[in-house]
């Protein structure tokens, strides 16, 4: 178990090390350095830049030195908490971020849970009445999930939210806590407004997990060992839980591989739409206006959630299953 | 009900002749290709069969959008802005006119400067068909005038509405397919040349270069697609043309969607080169080249494009999104997510819903590829049956 774990955290460091690279490369893409867009930028203001500024963005990023020179002043800052600076919020980049982190974080592990909570009871329903109306049912909703785009399924409940409610239901909290400090009545306030972007970016998930988990379960229970003890007289449900369950739940863990990716992409792209306060809207306007030192610290921070919850979902698989433990090959 | 009277047939019964007609079919069956079979096994997915048709259609399309739209992709009307879906109907004052619409008028409010949008229902403006439009040039191979169908005489023809500059929503998402289905096609071609070759390459040498590849592969997967897509087309460079653009969109959609070809083909690649007629190719001096090209590859090719054809909804959909968010592509190239992206604000969407429009054909194109992608797959697999 020591050396597999051993193991899988230099894989991690090394997948991390390598996305590190991947990333500094495109902050290095658009032609020219950010200083000479940005003091172009405040000149074309009609302002004046002090050379003393200049002089001290120049050592704060060491842009007079070698590429290679640049990424280790840029890793080596990631690794100490100091994200670089931000030249069009003129704040270093932790500043500018504040709890967007911590809410971007609380967003995809509520999503995350989600998927699993619905998937679960469903995916088991859908394999033990297959070919039901509600099998079918179930099945026709996954498809349909799976082919709306998440952003337009904003979209279409914000329209009925107006249209029936009057309300807006973007944001993550009534308005009157966004700047206040944390406390009891703003956790729920936020609780109150996560379950509509969960719900959003969680479908295409749940869908997929939901014809996963039936799939696998269908394999198990078409086995002859389940034959054996029905007709050995033991009931349903302790057929179902006794080993199939546990045979199907192991692709259902690793899964969690594929649909995080999956659920940070759709958390930027729904968190823009709905505004929440989480670190998709920055990215884009950070993005937009390429300022890509910022752009390339939340790139790297979401990176980073993915490939942790991979390591994690990696160590409940070890601890499920023995074979991966010690080394052999897991049927999947 | 009275008795059906129990037929029997006088004709005398050759039992040679039903062997006859049992061989000629398990013949035809003998002597089909491999595509012939895929096909027929493909033909027994209903759902597919009927989505590839509509896929057919929708693909014919795009050829003669000029002539399928009623107005031509920027033509303003400043009379008609954010003028709702005008109605067809049939029945004018109880009696049958055929297709026609009631012609548009507009009163402004003055508290809310919005314009509210009246139908006048004493005169029935019947729509015109097969008849000369907005003047276009056709591919470049001339001008034409004809249209499927024309706004009626002194009137117009909205029926999906108009956006904020007056432009016909309808013509503004028929011609927006041009570009939303083919940039699917256009990124999975690109996609499966370079998963191809770089899986083949893995697959065929295995050792050093496989694990590179191997490693490659993880990190591209374990990135969420959506910011990485993001953050490459926000470095496309603003100087470029917007053609420039749409092959810079696709080559970046290209870019993260091979991996999992490659993988797929490298683990084919793996169980296949053990196989002796390798080794005979080998023994017969042929190159790598021309082993994993001319051999191996046709053995697993259905294969590669039954998954490809999943990837393509994938695309449109990423597309869509990357439009959708202004990184993608920009006016006055027009695609499906471009139209979307009007739809962005709250605002909008609550005063003018048609805005939400285009992404119903955008649901329906990415339901239709994923059940034949379903369908294709099923049938090129021989273990199945």
């Amino acid at each position: 178990m020591i050396r597999y774990l051993v193991n899988r955290l230099m894989t991690m460091v090394l997948t991390l090390v390598a996305i590190s690279v991947l990333v500094f490369a495109i902050i290095q893409l658009p032609p020219g350095d950010y200083l000479t867009s940005y003091i172009a930028e405040i000149q074309a203001q009609g302002e004046q830049v002090t050379a003393d500024k200049i002089q001290f963005l120049r050592e704060e990023y060491g842009l007079d030195k070698p590429l290679w020179e640049q990424y280790l002043v840029w890793v080596t800052g990631l690794v100490h908490g100091d994200l670089g600076y931000s030249f069009e919020y003129s704040q270093p980049v932790a500043d500018v971020v504040g709890e967007r982190m911590p809410l971007t974080l609380l967003l995809n592990a509520a999503t995350v849970i989600f998927v699993y909570l619905v998937s679960f009871p469903i995916g088991i329903y859908s394999a033990t009445h297959q070919y039901s109306w509600t099998d079918h049912g179930l099945s026709f909703l996954g498809f349909l999930g799976l082919a709306t785009p998440n952003f337009l399924l904003a979209l279409i409940l914000l329209y009925f939210a107006n249209v029936w409610f009057g309300t807006s239901i973007g944001g993550l909290m009534a308005p009157e806590f966004i700047d206040a400090p944390w406390s009891l009545a703003k956790v729920g306030s936020v609780l109150a407004h996560l379950w509509v972007p969960v719900v959003v970016i969680g479908t295409a998930g749940t869908a997929g997990m939901i014809r996963r988990l039936r799939a696998n379960l269908l394999d198990e229970l078409h086995r002859q060992y389940v034959t054996t003890a029905r007709a050995k007289g033991l009931s349903e449900r302790r057929i179902l839980f006794k080993y199939p369950l546990r045979m199907a739940l192991n692709p259902f863990i690793a899964d969690l591989g594929s649909i995080l990716p999956q659920i940070v992409s759709g958390s930027v792209i729904i968190s823009a739409v709905m505004s929440l306060p989480t670190t998709g809207p920055m990215l884009l306007s950070s993005l937009r206006s390429q300022d890509m030192y910022l752009a390339g610290s939340f790139l790297m921070f979401l990176a980073v959630l993915t490939v942790v919850g991979m390591f994690i979902s990696d160590l409940l698989l070890a601890a499920l299953d023995p074979r991966i433990r010690l080394g052999l090959k897991a049927a999947r | 009900m009275s008795q059906i009277p129990h037929f029997i047939s006088t004709e005398p019964f050759d039992a040679d002749a039903t062997v006859a007609v049992g061989s000629t079919v398990s013949e035809r069956y003998a002597e089909a290709s491999q595509a012939r079979l895929i096909w027929w096994r493909f033909l027994r997915h209903r759902v597919a069969v009927v989505s590839l048709a509509f896929l057919a259609v929708s693909y014919a399309a795009i050829l003669v959008v000029e002539f399928l739209s009623p107005y031509e992709l920027n033509s303003r009307h400043t009379d008609f802005i954010f003028a709702p879906p005008q109605a067809v109907h049939l029945f004018h004052e109880g009696s049958f006119v055929g297709p026609f619409v009631y012609p548009l008028d507009y009163t402004l409010d003055m508290e809310t400067l919005r314009r509210t949008y009246e139908e006048d229902r004493t005169r029935p403006l019947p729509i015109r068909f097969f008849c000369s439009g907005e003047p276009y040039s056709f591919w470049g191979l001339g001008e034409a005038d004809t249209h499927l169908v024309c706004p009626p005489e002194g009137g117009t023809l909205f029926l999906l509405g108009t956006d904020r500059l007056g432009r016909d929503m309808l013509s503004r998402i028929v011609y927006g397919a041009r570009i939303s289905l083919t940039i699917g096609l256009v990124g999975v071609t690109l996609s499966f040349i370079i998963g191809i070759t770089i899986g083949g390459l893995a697959g065929y040498f295995g050792g050093w270069v496989d694990a590179a590849v191997q490693r490659v592969t993880e990190v591209l997967r374990s990135i969420p697609e959506l910011p990485l897509w993001l953050a490459l087309s926000a470095a496309l460079p603003l100087t470029w043309s917007p053609l420039l653009v749409y092959f810079g969109i696709t080559l970046i959609l290209a870019l993260l969607d091979w991996p999992g070809l490659a993988r797929a083909v490298r683990s084919k690649l793996f169980a296949l080169r053990e196989e002796d007629f390798v080794t005979a190719a080998e023994m017969l001096g042929a190159s790598p080249r021309r082993i994993i090209f001319r051999h191996l590859l046709p053995n697993f090719m259905s294969h590669l494009i039954a998954s490809a054809s999943l990837s393509i909804p994938t695309m449109i959909l990423a597309e869509t999104a990357l439009s959708f968010l202004g990184l993608g592509l920009r006016p006055p190239i027009t695609s499906w997510g471009v139209l979307l992206s009007e739809a962005q604000n709250i605002e909008a969407v609550a005063l003018y819903p048609w805005l939400l429009l285009p992404m119903l054909p955008v649901v329906l194109v990415v339901l239709a590829f994923s059940f034949v992608g379903d369908g294709l797959r099923d049938a090129v697999d021989p273990y199945q049956h």
